[in-house]
């Protein structure tokens, strides 16, 4: 073909022209409609407001100095302009340690999340693709995995090897990987299936570079979805792990600790439990609404 | 114009927008239609040009948000029946009106069988019970050419023609007075098709039912219609017999159809495919909106949108290159 | 007189399902010289887009050979095929899902040339894009749009330059046209019809579509449940077709033009299962002229006259000869 069409273009004009129709990126436009959903923008606000909080929270409190540091003589006060949570029953300032506790929560939160979302992502995207008796054993042993409840496989982890926060991790990483594994497979297997894919066999693309390249950015929607709803579930599991004395330990601030131990205080200090326990409801409910919005802005069909 | 026997549909000035957030798409602008009693209608044009719409809105079915009728007036033997209640609507449809869509396999539910499907419309518009309904439904099968016994059995066993029979068997199964077939034969292969559109012309035989046929294949209405309507970018630009259309072509549009099809005589004439796209329904161009893809186009066509120019008594087009005069004779048209 | 550039012999593609094996395509065989096109028409399900994409072995062959230039496909290994795709190519029915929503049109032009890395630098590979675009007619604006944004007819010409930028030898075209509107469906074809006389393509043109067919091929191949039962110059077919599926195909074509009235052969019945078939003719169940003989044995393929070959006993091909159906 090359001796038919003559043109007069020179290599360099070519990368201009493709600058000069430069449009957004998609990830800009996926922002575009995800700003649409009103209610999915006020979940990312507070997710940011938090984080931000978390990585801040040096600079605002002194960890030793008001989050672990008991102070007897300023026990059980309620909200004042000093404490505007109060303090707890070993007067610690409860706001400090709501904030940090929000490091602790996100941290091992997102870190579970990563984890289970790359081995799962892997385990599914190679039983969708390739199916047959691989598919088989994969999914069987995830299937074991799923009938185990997560919080109960960690509480058996914990009490195995020991309550600290590695072993904390440990434990929700693997209870998250079979969801993951579930969700990648389902999607690759429709998206494997669509013409595109032929057509890229058919171009000579190699399984990795199909893979790659074809499969996984179209099946990532419904995954990116899980991942910010499976983040909401593993915080809410650690502050009810916490609140069993099994998740993080005494000393460290963590929210279901703080509820856990504010229980026997709830009658004539209510504060103490309302403000761990709206911190808890914030952010879930703020993922799951980033979560719902993601879900549809990710969709370049719909617009 | 006193020649026309009893109209069974007569849809004036209609106008139907959906307003999306990209801006609306002007689906519909001003469309006039006339469906004479025992007649078949075709409505031929391409995808976008209004040809769905303008049935859902004869039967009120357009999805409202974003679909809204702006205008226009739709009567069914003389009686008005746009922006009727629900309820009253309820009963024309499937009873007076009903439809068949373009994908059999979609239409029925999968998990009821054919005859209770069948008889569920029977049943509802008609005062008989379960056991009548039935009765009448065996009835409907035979004439579509299946036989009753498979009644018992569900959507799935079916091929994609007996499914469109059985539709076709549903629709008809109140003796509706008009029947919108929107491209009921697309889905099927060539030679269904072709027992499809044979049972549809025998039943418009038997039975005179009056019929709107929407379709994008010029070959499908010289077979089966009477009358024709090319509608493009939701305005009707030629209306006439099937003489008229076909052998005395006068809108651009028109011809530009016909030339875009192969010729099965000579196999080696060239296509003449018309220019350019369907324009963009949001952003509709001025005055005619063909004239951007128009060979023909002339200064006044980007400006004023053209009159009707009536060939004879029922044969029109909308274009301004004709005049009360030019269009009885021979016309600026050449068959390619 | 040269070898063909495609060579297909006793092709076999089955697949396993849950009640028996069910035979796609059943031993077919053809040949396409360089520079010209096979129409394989067909209705739904009778294999033709299976044998379409067995040849290219995005299916794998069940039996028979492949020749291409002489080398047999069916023989490569799936790296040394991934190589030669850069010869053999592929246009898809359907322009909505044959393209990746997430890839731009320059993206999707170039990445065959990627994988078979033709050009040392970007720059370069853009310029062929740019070439391309313009070869089939999509305005250089349109570089960074994603199919999404764009209509069918436009997809379709993505999908006809990703087949272009390897510079292909031998495309098979799978129903290119019958997802568009006829304004648009004009168009693709004259598009497709320039570049074969430009480029010296070779099509394997799959479609339902008789007219389309009978337009674009020069010869004409009828597939009836994974069996070709009839094929001849697409002239020879249409005026003197001898198969009754055939002819009841050809009768069943609605035509554009009033005057013309068909003397339709309406089939009775609807197609049998592709699943185990018996070794009887397989139109048998709805062919008028059915004999006993019919329900014994199977036809094979022969020859009755130079290039037309037809599937089907004595008595009735002679009975059929010169009766031309399409003539007013």
């Amino acid at each position: 073909m090359d001796g038919i069409i003559h043109n007069n273009k020179k290599p360099t004009d070519a990368l201009k022209i493709k600058q000069k129709y430069k449009k957004q990126s998609q990830l800009k436009e996926i922002w575009f409609r995800l700003k649409k959903n009103k209610t999915s923008v006020l979940g990312l606000i507070i997710i940011l407001i938090i984080i931000s909080l978390a990585i801040a929270s040096g600079f605002i409190y002194d960890y030793d100095e008001d989050v672990i540091n008991q102070n007897i003589s300023e026990r059980l006060q309620s909200p004042s302009l000093d404490h505007p949570f109060g303090t707890d029953e070993l007067g610690r300032d409860i706001l400090a340690r709501i904030i940090y506790g929000s490091r602790t929560s996100l941290s091992i939160g997102f870190t579970t999340v990563v984890i289970s979302l790359i081995s799962g992502g892997i385990l599914g995207a190679i039983s969708g693709f390739y199916g047959g008796r691989i598919d088989n054993v994969i999914m069987r042993i995830m299937d074991i995995f799923l009938a185990i409840p997560g919080t109960l496989f960690a509480i058996t982890i914990v009490a195995a090897l020991g309550t600290s926060t590695i072993n904390l991790m440990i434990a929700l990483s693997i209870s998250g990987v079979p969801r993951f594994a579930r969700i990648v497979r389902s999607s690759v297997m429709t998206v494997k299936d669509v013409e595109f894919v032929e057509a890229a066999r058919a171009i000579g693309a190699n399984n990795l570079r199909i893979i790659i390249q074809h499969v996984i950015p179209n099946s990532l929607a419904p995954v990116i979805v899980q991942t910010t709803l499976q983040v909401a579930t593993i915080i809410l599991t650690i502050a009810g792990l916490s609140f069993l004395g099994l998740g993080v330990s005494a000393p460290q601030p963590e929210w279901g600790a703080m509820l856990s131990s504010a229980r026997a205080y709830m009658r004539e200090y209510s504060y103490m439990t309302l403000f761990p326990g709206l911190a808890i409801m914030i952010t879930i409910l703020a993922l799951n609404l980033l979560g719902d919005g993601l879900r549809d802005a990710l969709d370049p069909r719909l617009k | 114009m006193n020649t026309k026997s009893e109209l069974i549909l007569d849809i004036k000035n209609l106008k139907v927008e959906y307003r999306t957030d990209d801006g609306v798409v002007n689906a519909v602008n001003g469309l006039d239609l006339e469906i004479e009693k025992g007649q078949t209608h075709g409505l031929v044009g391409e995808t976008g040009a209004g040809k769905t719409t303008t049935a859902l809105s004869v039967l009120d079915l357009i999805q409202s948000p974003p679909g809204i009728i702006v205008d226009g007036k739709i009567k069914l033997e003389g009686k008005n029946i746009r922006g009727l209640k629900d309820k009253d609507m309820e009963s024309i449809r499937g009873n007076d009106v009903s439809m068949i869509f373009q994908d059999p396999m979609t239409s029925l539910n999968p998990v009821m069988t054919i005859e209770d499907q069948i008889a569920e419309v029977i049943e509802y518009h008609e005062s008989g019970g379960y056991k009548e309904a039935i009765e009448k439904t065996h009835e409907m099968l035979t004439m579509v050419g299946l036989p009753p016994r498979r009644g018992k059995e569900y959507p799935h066993q079916f091929s994609g023609g007996m499914k469109q029979r059985v539709v076709i068997a549903m629709a008809l199964a109140c003796r509706p007075k008009l029947l919108i077939a929107d491209e009921p034969t697309t889905a099927l292969d060539v030679t269904i098709q072709a027992q499809v559109l044979t049972l549809m012309k025998n039943l418009k035989n038997q039975y005179g039912t009056s019929m709107l046929m929407i379709t994008h294949d010029l070959g499908i209405v010289a077979e089966i219609c009477d009358k024709v309507s090319v509608i493009y970018a939701g305005h009707i630009i030629e209306h006439g017999d099937l003489v008229d259309i076909f052998d005395n072509t006068r809108h651009p549009y028109t011809e530009g159809l016909f030339n875009s099809l192969p010729n099965l005589q000579d196999r080696k004439a060239k296509l003449i495919p018309i220019k350019g796209l369907m324009p963009d329904p949001t952003d509709l161009p001025t005055g005619c909106p063909f004239h951007p893809r128009c060979d023909y186009a002339m200064d006044i066509c980007t400006k004023k949108y053209p009159e009707k120019r009536y060939r004879n008594d029922q044969h029109f087009v909308e274009c301004h290159l004709y005049d009360s005069d030019n269009i009885k004779r021979g016309g600026v048209i050449k068959r390619g | 007189m040269d070898k063909p550039l495609i060579e297909v012999k006793g092709l076999k593609k089955y697949f396993k399902t849950p009640y028996g094996m069910l035979h796609a395509v059943d031993n077919i065989d053809f040949d396409i010289y360089k520079g010209k096109t096979l129409g394989l028409v067909g209705e739904s399900g009778c294999g033709k887009s299976t044998t379409g994409r067995t040849i290219l072995r995005l299916l794998e062959p069940t039996a028979g050979k492949i020749f291409f230039e002489g080398e047999d496909l069916a023989s490569f290994s799936n790296s040394k095929m991934e190589e030669k795709r850069r010869d053999l190519q592929i246009i898809f029915q359907d322009p909505f899902s044959s393209l990746n929503p997430r890839k731009t049109v320059s993206q999707t032009i170039m990445e065959p040339m990627i994988i078979h890395k033709l050009y040392k630098t970007k720059a370069q590979m853009m310029e062929k894009v740019l070439e391309i675009m313009e070869i089939v007619g999509l305005a250089e604006r349109l570089v960074n749009t994603y199919p999404h944004e764009l209509d069918g007819g436009r997809r379709q010409r993505i999908g006809v330059a990703r087949a272009l930028s390897l510079s292909p030898k031998f495309i098979v075209c799978d129903e290119p046209v019958s997802a568009l509107d006829v304004s648009i469906q004009a168009q693709i074809l004259n598009l497709m019809k320039e570049l074969q006389e430009e480029l010296g393509l070779t099509y394997l043109f799959i479609t339902h579509d008789l007219s389309v067919v009978n337009h674009f091929s020069d010869e004409i191949a009828v597939m009836y449940l994974g069996k070709i039962v009839e094929r001849a110059s697409s002239e020879e077919l249409f005026n003197n077709p001898l198969h009754p599926y055939t002819i009841a195909l050809l009768s069943a074509i609605p035509i554009p033009d009033i005057h013309y009235k068909p003397n339709r052969i309406i089939l009775k019945g609807e197609i049998t299962s592709p699943i185990e078939p018996k070794n009887v003719c397989r139109f048998v169940n709805r062919c008028g002229y059915a004999t006993e003989k019919c329900h014994l044995e199977e036809p094979e393929l022969i020859e009755v006259s130079k290039d037309h070959h037809v599937a089907c006993i004595k008595e009735v091909i002679e009975m059929n000869a010169n009766k031309s159906i399409l003539k007013n």
